[in-house]
């Protein structure tokens, strides 16, 4: 009777602590194992492909329960880098995202919904320019587990995609490329 | 005549002062004009390229001119008043290090990412600091030095048009016609 109740527990407890919370990683930006991605129809003849240079951000993330995943995102808008000096001052005029006015676009997700097999829809409010909306992304685990050097790592990739006008971006850059596709590649480090 | 003398200047400085007087105020314009340009604007490439182009040929002519300056004789400013004396020279000395600065910061925020500049598909200058981020400061200080270069173009022909009308001196004709034949 003692030795099944104590069976139980022990099969419970790593459940139990399992369920209820899931673990912490924080995006491992200091080794650069992630990467936030753009890319932008130009004149509707080719995409043109840009990143972030830097961004931080933490997710709970349990395989478990992949619902109740959580994920927060903060992007220097600064840093945005699509490999041309003249271009990138400009995209971070006020033509564009302004950057002295909104330095930081932040993600973060409220809702985390496993779609499959290490996939998920991730719905979060997304604030760029200082509007905030609701955006969606696509989410993928790509991998995880122990590293060599004594650490955990979950990795993903998430793709969202939105209208520049709806975060008030004033310049029309054409009706090819009204949408920016927004890509994140992020590895996090189990706290 | 080709140098200048006590008298007047010769043919190279007043060609060259005309030339970049006319394309410094041109380029303020084509400047001002362009970063407004909306993307599909069939001039959002060409005028940039224009400006960039002539920008690095006004280089080159200033350094020239700062040296054809400096091996010639300076034109008689004696019937100029100490305060005028000063305030010519300050004028025409700020222009040297005014335009060289507005040169320079332009060129970097062309060229800060490694990439060079294209004159007019005739030579590129090659980029020699590459430093992401700086194409903005290099923005600000150009559009900076641009206004000031144009209250300095102001103030220099406002001295002129004075000394002209109200002096009834020979100042501002003699950079037009030279030195009076002997």
């Amino acid at each position: 009777m003692k030795a099944r109740f104590f069976m139980a527990l022990m099969l419970a407890l790593p459940l139990a602590s399992g369920t209820a919370s899931a673990a912490d990683y924080v995006i491992d930006m200091k080794g650069a194992h992630a990467s936030v991605n753009f890319r932008v129809k130009h004149l509707g003849f080719s995409w043109l492909v840009g990143r972030f240079d830097k961004f931080s951000g933490t997710f709970a993330f349990d395989d478990k329960n992949p619902d109740a995943s959580k994920v927060k995102v903060e992007i220097d808008t600064a840093s945005i880098n699509s490999n041309h000096a003249e271009r990138d001052k400009h995209l971070r005029s006020a033509d564009f995202l302004d950057v002295e006015k909104f330095p930081t676009a932040t993600f973060e997700s409220t809702s985390v919904k496993a779609s499959g097999p290490d996939k998920a829809t991730i719905v979060g409010k997304l604030t760029l320019r200082g509007v905030t909306k609701d955006v969606t992304i696509e989410a993928a685990r790509i991998g995880g587990g122990d590293d060599p050097w004594g650490g955990f790592r979950e990795g993903f990739e998430g793709t969202t995609k939105f209208a520049l006008a709806d975060f008030g971006v004033p310049k029309d850059l054409g009706p090819a490329s009204k949408e920016v596709e927004l890509t994140l590649h992020v590895e996090g480090v189990r706290q | 005549m080709v140098r200048d003398t006590t008298e007047g200047y010769g043919i190279v400085s007043r060609l060259f002062h005309w030339v970049m007087a006319l394309a410094i105020v041109a380029m303020f314009a084509l400047g001002w004009w362009m970063v407004g340009l909306d993307y599909y604007s069939p001039y959002y490439k060409s005028a940039p390229d224009l400006h960039r182009s002539v920008g690095i040929l006004l280089l080159i002519a200033l350094l020239f001119r700062l040296f054809w300056r400096m091996v010639n004789v300076r034109p008689d400013d004696a019937e100029l008043s100490n305060f005028e004396r000063l305030a010519a020279h300050a004028t025409h000395w700020g222009f040297y290090p005014l335009l060289i600065a507005l040169m320079v910061s332009g060129y970097f925020i062309s060229t800060l990412d490694g990439r060079g500049i294209d004159v007019f598909n005739w030579f590129t200058v090659p980029s020699i600091l590459e430093h992401k981020g700086w194409e903005d400061a290099a923005g600000k200080v150009h559009e900076i030095l641009a206004y000031a270069t144009m209250a300095l173009a102001a103030a220099h022909t406002a001295a002129a048009l004075k000394h002209h009308f109200v002096d009834k001196s020979r100042i501002l004709t003699r950079m037009w016609s030279g030195p009076p034949p002997a």
